[in-house]
């Protein structure tokens, strides 16, 4: 019995150990090869295509009162452009500040604050649920995607809109995001210039951040310079449809 | 994907002191005296290749939706209940925390309860991470990547779950081998005696009752309810089914139950393989593989 459990025993070690590195191993190697992670890509497209068919086109974000509004609306990633233009744009209260929507659009037009502030706006109290695991709830209060949409008239060659943002990072790199066209028209696609019923300060967005509902939250971009209509991703910051897309993140960030 | 049951196959009767079942032979047995000479071996075809297949498939799923589940965990290392993730409100978190000597240590907290644990939770191979590389996939900390394990097996597990269900219903596996008869509840105060004294019955012919009871938790209770929080963290997903939340508690509170069904799923792996090596590692191992599990006749039953 003892040479029996003996045996057993190194036996299981040897091979639970070994399976174990070998495993541990051969993950990161995985997790470095290119073709790999292609191959654990296609899941996105899957789920995006599962979602959509799953999810009503203008189903609702849940939204909650005003008594389940956090305390404490962390300002994640970027929390200050910190560029000589931006920080002169906040010391004079965004006047200057104009967001153009382009592309291709009918109309190319630019929006200054004052003009966002005078059109029909939404206020919608949502949950930020962020990539890493938290959430909090905040009011946001914007002028609604479609709106802005009717008056530029994206042409039919249009498949996603594209957020250019003042916030470079270390390395130079602008933030940017994307999203297909259809999601500009849903009711809760809003530009938001004021949280909790305060225009936006530095660390959430000034003057303007994207509230893309139902998506995470790196898709709502913080600092708002301009909209650009496009056809392909292609060719635009490193071509996978936004800063953190670029890194791995997935384009469709509906889980 | 024909289950033939009990397709049975008689060998000979020749001396089985070197066959690879008694290899197997439970440590209770030892207590027996010296084997017979002369020993028949009955084959019994124990697992349909469906089976097998699922089965394999499933467990590699498993393990890799543990590991990466925890890199994506560490991004975040606490958890909540309800809507919003206030930090005073967390009902644990794992922290480095740098103590007045320059030292760092990995604290965590449950409930209010304060807890050093240094080297595993929260500080490990001089990073400051929830839990140690060793435990997640990839190792270095990589939400990103984390993610995209994480979220590809879980396809590979929903699907092969589905499937092997459809297999269970249609080939009546379910009915036949997995829920307990009547008769097996009635036995069910003597079984859990017999697993507490690590006796173990010959219960080759089929599965016993605190088997069954346990794989029907994990079919229709474990994995519905981890696949199913899961889904609830999809902020999309939410739109269209607002009742999860309800359900489980708000999206913290459902990020809370898919963590504990996680390590519930890891109790669940310890307890099974655990019972796989007391109970014959090579001859359940065969069984898993090939889908022949060995018998000894006149085995004196416990």
């Amino acid at each position: 019995m003892s040479l029996e459990g003996l045996t057993r025993r190194r036996l299981l070690q040897g091979v639970g150990g070994t399976v174990g590195l070998l495993a541990m191993a051969g993950c990161d190697n995985l997790s470095g090869s290119e073709w790999f992670r292609n191959l654990l890509g296609h899941t996105e497209a899957l789920t995006e295509r599962m979602q959509r068919l799953l999810t009503p086109r203008n189903a609702l974000a849940q939204e909650y009162a005003e008594s389940e509004i956090s305390a404490v609306f962390p300002a994640n990633g970027n929390s200050d452009p910190g560029t000589q233009e931006y920080v002169d744009m906040v010391q004079q209260h965004f006047v200057d500040w104009r967001v153009t929507v382009g592309g291709l659009v009918v109309k190319p037009t630019r929006f200054s604050l004052a003009d966002l502030r005078a059109m029909p706006s939404r206020t919608q109290i949502t949950r930020h649920d962020c990539v890493e695991g938290w959430s909090a709830i905040g009011k946001w209060t914007g002028v609604p995607l479609g709106d802005l949409m009717h008056q530029v008239q994206p042409s039919s060659d249009a498949r996603y809109a594209v957020f250019h943002c003042a916030d470079i990072d270390e390395q130079g790199i602008a933030y940017y995001e994307s999203m297909a066209v259809e999601d500009l028209y849903h009711p809760q696609t809003i530009l938001a210039y004021d949280l909790n019923g305060k225009p936006l300060d530095v660390p959430h967005g000034a003057p303007v951040r994207l509230r893309f509902e139902r998506q995470l939250g790196y898709k709502h971009a913080k600092y708002v310079m301009g909209i650009e209509l496009v056809g392909s991703l292609a060719g635009i910051g490193g071509g996978r449809g936004g800063y953190w897309e670029d890194q791995g993140y997935e384009w469709y960030a509906g889980i | 994907m024909m289950d033939t049951g009990r397709n049975d196959r008689t060998n000979e009767p020749e001396l089985t002191d070197v066959a690879p079942s008694s290899l197997s032979s439970s440590s209770h047995m030892t207590a027996a005296p010296a084997p017979p000479l002369q020993e028949s071996i009955t084959w019994i075809y124990r697992h349909s290749l469906p089976v097998r297949v699922g089965h394999w498939i499933n467990a590699a799923a498993l393990v890799i939706l543990i590991m990466s589940g925890l890199q994506i965990f560490n991004a975040h290392p606490a958890l909540y209940w309800g809507n919003r993730s206030d930090r005073s409100e967390a009902l644990l978190s794992i922290r480095p925390v740098r103590m007045e000597n320059g030292e760092v240590k990995g604290i965590t907290t449950v409930l209010g309860h304060s807890f050093d644990t240094t080297g595993v939770l929260g500080y490990s191979d001089h990073t400051a991470r929830g839990f140690p590389a060793w435990a997640t996939i990839p190792g270095p900390q990589w939400l990103a990547m984390g993610r995209q394990w994480h979220l590809f097996f879980a396809w590979v597990f929903a699907l092969t779950g589905l499937l092997y269900l459809c297999y269970a219903v249609v080939s009546r596996h379910l009915f036949r081998q997995l829920l307990p008869t009547r008769w097996d509840l009635s036995g069910l105060g003597r079984a859990i005696k017999d697993h507490l004294l690590l006796r173990h019955g010959d219960a080759a012919s089929g599965y016993n009752v605190l088997q069954k009871l346990a794989y029907v938790a994990v079919l229709f209770g474990l994995a519905p309810l981890i696949l199913l929080t899961g889904l609830s963290m999809s902020p999309m997903i939410d739109a269209a089914f607002p009742w999860l939340l309800h359900l489980f508690g708000g999206r913290q509170g459902a990020r809370t139950i898919h963590f504990i069904a996680c390590f519930s799923f890891v109790g669940f792996i310890g307890i099974h393989v655990g019972q796989v090596v007391i109970t014959g590692l090579v001859n359940n191992m065969r069984s898993m593989i090939t889908g022949w599990f060995a018998v000894k006749e006149g085995r004196d039953v416990a």
